[in-house]
């Protein structure tokens, strides 16, 4: 009799009875995973989109490291490479904001075609699919970043406190793009065409920029200076610059600056904290 | 092996569950968990500033194991209606049971025994025909064994296994819509749903699809689908539910339908403009009934009940008249004329544009 249930229960697709909360939780990551492979196969499939995530950082390498770079360090009195050590989390975590541009699009795809209705006549768990986007998104950022690490490594930037504070910084980067992940996942839930993404995307380029990323900033117009503080990006970048060891700005006394390792976990949290509710709201509403 | 299994599932052998419900007498077509889909007074109004009602008292019942078409114009409701019965779309008002159970409370369960295909082959793009089924088997919680080998089946039913390996936007519309239906049948649905299965499709691929849903029905799925080609339900449907303004207006069979307009019309084809009036007296006096005259075309219509024998009739009086036509001919009534009867505007041919 056992072995009848059993082998009745290996046939049986999706045509489980009632199963409890653990189970259910335990379908829910396993969808999620199957669905962040979907998303992992595309990078080999079709690596366009690394390539494109990657192509901006990796030009700003070149570019910003060793054209603007020399007037930018000397304005700092961080010449050569040291602006590029400087530099190079700054890139980190651009790279993790281009990323909402990535998903949003992906999202708003899908929803175009038809493929998030399939998704939602199956007997899958609500929330895998957003879930194994936001992974599969971390996931390829690991790669994203090795790329860029990689690059560094070869203009001559480097980690100085050892590798656990290093990994601390990577972490936190991925936090962050975690949390801007969920940001774009709403996004191409809100937004009704790939068009309409593009347009918010070149939102995400100032905002990348207007934070401490390319140079301290004190060296921005006053007005501007606690809206560059304040921008997630400036915390996690300010925050791997000290775990790496890296040339920082000239000690800022800002609230913020002083602070930096607590806001770059409180910060995307609290991004988390607001956009996943939202998404998952937005999700459910699409059977309105 | 798979037919032991089979066999495992089998009531008799290992549930006594099923022995202890009472033998039901009430004949099949009366109780509701008998129907595929039974709904009654569905309402829907989207929400919005316009908050247009797409569905307003809509009912339906398909029997099990028949193909069942939604027929109506653009914005006549159909697409709404099968969203709402595939779980995939919250109703305000009304009851929906699909393969036995509500879609409202129990929309999990209802999931797992349906298929779904929409208005777009709903696809990953950028992975190969049988990674896209793998993943949709693997969301259907089956092993990834099982999964693999449902893949492999599905490919080689819908004739895919030589592209199985190709993305799938290097498919071909035909093929992408064949890989949509094989993906909405991993589960092996009790109840198919199909939102325009052929709309944009050359007349090749609709007549694969078609006998696809055919052998489907015969195999004993339920399908319902929703088509603004008037032919297709025809040729498809066991039954058929005209949709209008958000609800059924008629409901039968392709026949029964047909019927309901009476038996045919007579086409007179004149050679000249000036046997107008003569023709039409003759054929109204014939017929009793005013006939309709097309002006343009020389062609004089009228409806006529008596078939072959009523044919003959016209010809004699025609003669007698000694009035010359250059054609004439009996006129089965087609769905289109229900639609036109039914409705008071005209249906959409098959030649008809794609959908905006």
């Amino acid at each position: 009799m056992t072995t009848l249930t059993e082998t009745e229960r290996g046939t049986g697709a999706g045509r489980e009875t009632a199963p409890g909360l653990l189970a259910r939780a335990g379908w829910a990551v396993a969808d999620s995973w199957v669905v962040a492979r979907r998303y992992l196969f595309h990078l080999v499939y079709k690596p366009d989109e690394l390539v494109g995530t990657l192509m901006v950082p990796v030009l700003a390498v070149l570019l910003f490291g060793f054209v603007f770079g020399e007037a930018m360090g000397a304005v700092m009195g961080a010449p050569g490479e040291e602006y590029r050590e400087f530099l190079m989390p700054g890139l980190f975590a651009l790279t993790m904001a281009f990323g909402i541009g990535n998903t949003t699009i992906a999202v708003v795809t899908d929803a175009g075609r038809g493929v998030i209705d399939r998704f939602r006549t199956l007997p899958m768990a609500p929330s895998s699919l957003l879930v194994g986007r936001s992974m599969a998104d971390v996931l390829s950022a690991v790669v994203d970043l090795a790329v860029l690490a990689g690059m560094g490594l070869l203009v001559g930037w480097q980690w100085h406190n050892g590798p656990l504070p290093a990994l601390a910084a990577l972490g936190l980067l991925l936090l962050l793009r975690l949390a801007f992940t969920w940001i774009g996942i709403y996004l191409g839930l809100v937004v009704r065409s790939p068009e309409a993404a593009m347009k918010f995307f070149s939102l995400v380029f100032p905002l990348a920029m207007v934070a401490e990323t390319f140079v301290p900033t004190d060296t921005m117009p006053d007005w501007l200076v606690p809206v560059a503080e304040w921008n997630p990006l400036s915390a996690t970048v300010i925050a791997a610059r000290e775990l790496f060891g890296n040339t920082t700005a000239a000690a800022s006394d800002s609230w913020i600056a002083q602070n930096a390792l607590l806001m770059a976990v409180v910060w995307p949290l609290v991004l988390l904290m607001v956009f996943v509710p939202l998404a998952v709201r937005r999700y459910r509403r699409l059977s309105r | 092996m798979t037919f032991v299994r089979d066999r495992a599932a089998d009531p008799v052998i290992s549930g006594e569950g099923d022995r202890a419900m009472a033998p039901d007498t009430t004949p099949a077509h009366d109780r509701a968990d008998a129907l595929a889909i039974l709904a009654r007074g569905v309402r829907k109004a989207y929400a919005g500033a316009r908050g247009r009602v797409a569905l307003d008292g809509f009912d339906l019942a398909v029997a099990p194991g028949s193909v069942h078409a939604l027929l109506g114009p653009n914005g006549a409701g159909k697409t709404t209606a099968v969203r709402v019965l595939s779980t995939l779309l919250r109703f305000d008002a009304g009851d929906v049971r699909t393969a036995g159970f509500d879609v409202a409370r129990q929309s999990a369960r209802v999931r797992s025994r349906i298929g779904f295909a929409g208005q777009y082959a709903a696809l990953d793009e950028i992975l190969s025909g049988r990674r896209n089924l793998e993943m949709f088997a693997r969301l259907h919680h089956m092993r990834a064994r099982a999964a693999r080998a449902r893949a492999t089946e599905l490919l080689e039913r819908f004739g895919l296994t030589e592209a199985a390996h190709r993305p799938v936007r290097e498919y071909s519309g035909g093929m992408r819509r064949r890989l949509d239906l094989a993906a909405s049948l991993i589960p092996d649905p009790v109840v198919l749903f199909l939102d325009e299965p052929t709309t944009g499709l050359d007349p090749r691929s609709r007549a694969q699809v078609w006998r696809s849903v055919r052998n489907l029905a015969e195999g004993g799925t339920t399908v319902l689908l929703t088509t603004q080609y008037l032919e297709e339900a025809d040729h498809l449907a066991d039954r058929i539910s005209v949709v209008d303004s958000g609800r059924v207006i008629a409901e039968g069979t392709p026949e029964e339908l047909k019927s309901r307009i009476g038996g045919g019309r007579v086409e007179v084809v004149l050679s000249g403009a000036e046997m107008l009036s003569r023709v039409e007296e003759v054929l109204g006096r014939v017929a009793g009934a005013v006939p309709e005259v097309d002006a343009d075309a020389l062609l004089v219509r009228v409806p006529f009940d008596g078939r072959g024998a009523g044919l003959a009739k016209v010809v004699r009086a025609l003669d007698e008249a000694g009035l010359d036509v250059e054609d004439i001919a009996l006129r089965r009534p087609t769905l289109d004329d229900v639609f036109l009867s039914l409705t008071g505007h005209p249906g959409e041919t098959g030649e008809g544009e794609e959908p905006s």
